[in-house]
């Protein structure tokens, strides 16, 4: 379960929807990270949210089947940011929201174990008839602010 | 906005390895490109090779996949595949995932080719 936080800014939450679609995953990193930068996360940091986010929308658009949007939302707490992705797709896959084991090399399957290494908190949250929500949350390092 | 797409390039070295440059990003959408492009290659019977990603400012898991899937063609037939990265985070990425035992990273292009000799 995520924590329940307090919010750390004037506007805490910034919404961006993009299409399902592969050509769009590039926006929603870039709006993340500039999110991102403007809370003074580090280089690294921004870098580990944008490939997270990268990661959810691109299992949005491999798995949510009949979803042809992707909704980012980042909400701005004062430990950090969180940030949920949500498609619209019917059902979902097993396979999808599991962390695979790291063995045997293979194609894919790598997504949602970046996702887990990367991020402090991550849970999925799958409704049936609406879609699945994967909510995310980074904590400030010593590092940055 | 820096350009969100992937340049390719080729050249051979000692007539049998080749070195694939790549510039860009790679992700789910340029990674199919990237595919294409080293598949071909390989249809045409090169199965050693060393990429430089040394130009790649972002890779992801679809990037990550074709590298992995461009090894395991190649091994059929004896091949290899060497990579040539500075950049922490890509390094970051294949630590975090374990392929960091899987390609061996080095961080010229001499040194990847040199390794495949």
């Amino acid at each position: 379960m995520m924590q329940a936080r307090e919010v750390g800014a004037e506007i805490p939450e910034i919404e961006v929807r993009i299409p399902s679609r592969a050509e769009w995953v590039a926006l929603a990193r870039l709006a993340v990270a500039t999110v991102a930068a403007r809370m003074h996360f580090n280089v690294d940091e921004i870098a580990d949210l944008k490939l997270a986010v990268a990661e959810a929308c691109t299992n949005a658009i491999q798995h949510a089947r009949e979803s042809d949007e992707i909704v980012i939302t980042c909400r701005i707490y004062h430990e950090g940011l969180q940030i949920t992705v949500r498609d619209f797709g019917i059902g979902t896959e097993a396979e999808r929201i599991r962390s695979r084991d790291l063995g045997e090399p293979r194609v894919g399957g790598l997504g949602v174990y970046l996702i887990r290494a990367l991020m402090d908190e991550v849970e999925y949250r799958v409704e049936r008839d609406s879609g699945t929500v994967l909510t995310m949350f980074k904590r400030f390092g010593d590092s940055s602010r | 906005m820096a350009r969100v797409d992937i340049q390719m390039q080729v050249r051979s070295v000692n007539g049998s390895i080749a070195v694939v440059s790549l510039d860009g990003e790679i992700d789910v959408y340029t990674s199919p490109k990237v595919k294409d492009f080293i598949g071909k290659l390989i249809d045409k019977g090169t199965y050693t090779f060393a990429i430089d990603m040394q130009n790649v400012r972002y890779i992801d898991s679809t990037g990550l996949g074709v590298l992995i899937g461009g090894l395991k063609r190649v091994r059929e037939h004896g091949g290899a595949v060497t990579l040539v990265s500075t950049n922490p985070q890509t390094r970051k990425i294949f630590d975090i995932t374990g392929l960091i035992k899987v390609f061996d990273i080095y961080d010229s292009v001499d040194e990847a080719v040199n390794a495949l000799k």
